[in-house]
């Protein structure tokens, strides 16, 4: 989708080429909220967030679209990326009453001074334009405004219908620039979307985007559907489902919508999770009693067996190199994490505090376990794969089912109150400061992160 | 942790169903099936659950439902003597096929409590196997903590939703 920007005549005489040279010393003055190793201070974005400015995007010529017409959308877009810069906890959005009018020549030649005054450090600016081709191109400008300097470009060209995409796009480009880490707002969740009563709860799994918008359900909460979880090719969705009273893991096609049985057996089988490349779904089935993990490619075939002890061994997780696997069991009495290598072999146990451990995910960067901790409620933490290191990021009544977001930085989860109410879902981010709650239209519970899309 | 007896949990319950189940001693022997039962009785006259039917099961057997410790799938002697009147009942109905559902109360995660649930369907399956009810005759399935009957978040809401219940089809 990304392609270079083309040199619209309204533009040619921007020598962009020239941000390179200007790069250079922007990056160092972008340091102290660059990348590092996850544990070290980089949450200078977070206790001081970046002041930054994204006004309306102008378009060259008004035309009407099936998403609406480009003046609306350039409106639309510079709001989606406000959002998305707000909700990252990095960025302070500059309040819209300050935000100046942008025309086309001023998106390339800000007004620096201008923004300077109303204390933005940081300023996004495009344009949107309607393509004869029936697609939507969204140019996006990131400054530096204190050092007047053009710091990265980007051009998008969309479906009328994908616009959304773009400006997380945009948005993803600002951010990864910004902090140095990874991008993942154009990416989407799957969860399990609950309503009614506790004793007679209906749920549907359900898609959206990471913002909530463009929500569809894709069952229709005639059977309990439980723990989906997006393929790292974000092709499929691997889940478990009571259809016909057969608690059983199914796998869902998102381009055909159908679905179906990944391993034939008389048993449940629960708790499924993909293999980063996609090839194979580690699972658990429960044999008169005895819950083990189980491996099986994703065309089906005879499922492998990886664990072989008289507990419960579930929510198993495969390291992102796909060669070791973090797994919870009750073998020691109550649950803790182990780490075992792909093949079943090497067993042994990482989680040492007091209370259980359970639902552990592996970082896509690799270097964190995230996990529920249980012991006078339930809290997420993180801990590294040795074992070392944890910390607790949330303290609620019940924070259940960790997932991490494609960058490894923020983790999403759910929230159960006391009693008779809905689950919710919830991001935090790796330092714990940053909480919040992600808007559902019903209930809402076992998120888990689609891969950034291509 | 709060020790609660299990038959003060039953009436806390509520449920008509447990207490005419309680208040009653399974017969020794059966009487038997009325003529002209078999079919689909439309008729108000009154017979008695049809045997072999779900109201016969309630009828007579001191529960449908056992009820476990926190994180447990013992079977203590109080399941015992429920598990025993199933038994007799299942034995004496050879021709009924019954499930076997596990649920568990909500201070569990997702994932564990659907192991935990099929643990104690498991648990009472074999014990009714054990009393001479052919395993063929069972299903069991774990709802984990996705169907409790007590919406509570507090101790005797818990103590409920730690079961396992015995489906006659209806």
């Amino acid at each position: 989708m990304v392609f270079r920007i083309p040199s619209l005549s309204a533009f040619r005489h921007l020598a962009l080429g020239l941000c390179l040279a200007a790069l250079g010393s922007a990056a160092v003055a972008q340091d102290d909220v660059s990348s590092g190793p996850i544990e070290g201070d980089v949450v200078g974005g977070i206790s001081n967030p970046t002041a930054i400015a994204v006004p309306d995007m102008p378009t060259p010529r008004s035309v009407g679209t099936p998403a609406g017409n480009t003046e609306d959308l350039g409106r639309q877009v510079a709001r989606v990326i406000e959002d998305d810069l707000r909700n990252s906890g990095f960025f302070d959005p500059v309040a819209r009453q300050f935000l100046r009018d942008v025309n086309m020549p001023q998106v390339t030649a800000p007004e620096y001074p201008a923004w300077n005054q109303v204390g933005a450090q940081n300023l996004v600016q495009g344009y949107v334009q309607a393509g004869s081709n029936g697609r939507l191109t969204v140019g996006c400008y990131l400054y530096d405004v204190f050092a007047q300097a053009p710091l990265e470009r980007a051009g998008y060209e969309v479906n009328y219908a994908d616009w959304r995409r773009a400006a997380h796009r945009c948005a993803d480009m600002v951010y990864a620039r910004l902090t140095g880490e990874g991008a993942y707002f154009d990416s989407r969740i799957v969860y399990v979307a609950e309503s009614g009563p506790k004793d007679n709860r209906v749920r549907r799994i359900a898609v959206m985007d990471t913002d909530g918008a463009n929500h569809r359900f894709l069952t229709n909460g005639q059977s309990i559907v439980l723990t989906p979880r997006y393929a790292p090719d974000g092709r499929t969705i691997v889940y478990m489902s009571y259809q016909n009273d057969e608690p059983r893991v199914y796998i869902y096609d998102v381009a055909t919508g159908r679905q179906r049985l990944l391993v034939d057996a008389p048993y449940m089988t629960f708790a499924p999770r993909y293999s980063p490349d996609s090839r194979y779904v580690v699972f658990s089935m429960a044999v008169n009693g005895n819950s083990d993990i189980y491996r099986v490619s994703v065309s089906g075939g005879r499922p492998e067996r990886l664990t072989n002890t008289p507990g419960i061994d579930t929510s198993a997780s495969y390291s992102p190199d796909g060669r070791r696997i973090v797994f919870e069991s009750d073998r020691s009495g109550g649950q803790q994490l182990y780490v075992m290598n792909a093949d079943g072999s090497n067993q042994r146990r990482i989680s040492f505090g007091g209370g259980r451990y359970a639902t552990p995910e592996w970082s896509p960067r690799g270097n964190l376990i995230a996990f529920t901790r249980l012991g006078g409620g339930f809290r997420i933490g993180v801990m590294r794969p040795d074992g070392s290191g944890e910390r607790i990021l949330t303290n609620s009544w019940q924070d259940e089912g960790p997932s991490w977001a494609p960058n490894g930085r923020v983790i999403h989860f759910f929230r159960t109150p006391r009693g008779n109410s809905l689950p919710s879902l919830w991001s935090v981010d790796v330092t714990g400061r940053m909480v919040r709650r992600l808007p559902t239209p019903v209930g809402a519970s076992d998120p888990s992160w689609s891969p950034l899309r291509d | 942790m709060i020790q609660f007896s299990k038959t003060a949990v039953l009436l806390a319950a509520g449920s008509a169903l447990a207490l005419g189940a309680c208040s009653r001693s399974a017969p020794d022997e059966l009487p038997p099936p009325p003529v002209g039962t078999t079919g689909p009785d439309t008729t108000p006259t009154y017979s008695g659950p049809p045997p072999g039917s779900r109201e016969d099961f309630l009828a007579n057997t001191a529960s449908d439902t056992i009820f476990f410790e926190t994180d447990s799938h013992d079977i203590d002697p109080e399941d015992r003597a429920i598990l025993d009147s199933q038994a007799a009942w299942l034995v004496a109905n050879p021709g009924v096929r019954v499930t076997i559902e596990g649920h568990c109360d909500e201070r569990g995660t997702r994932e564990y409590n659907l192991a935990l649930g099929e643990r104690r369907a498991n648990a009472a399956s074999n014990y009714l196997a054990a009393r001479g009810v052919d395993a063929s005759r069972m299903t069991v399935i774990s709802y984990g903590k996705e169907r409790p009957i007590a919406l509570g978040s507090d101790a005797a809401s818990w103590a409920q939703n730690r079961r396992a219940v015995t489906v006659v089809p209806m």
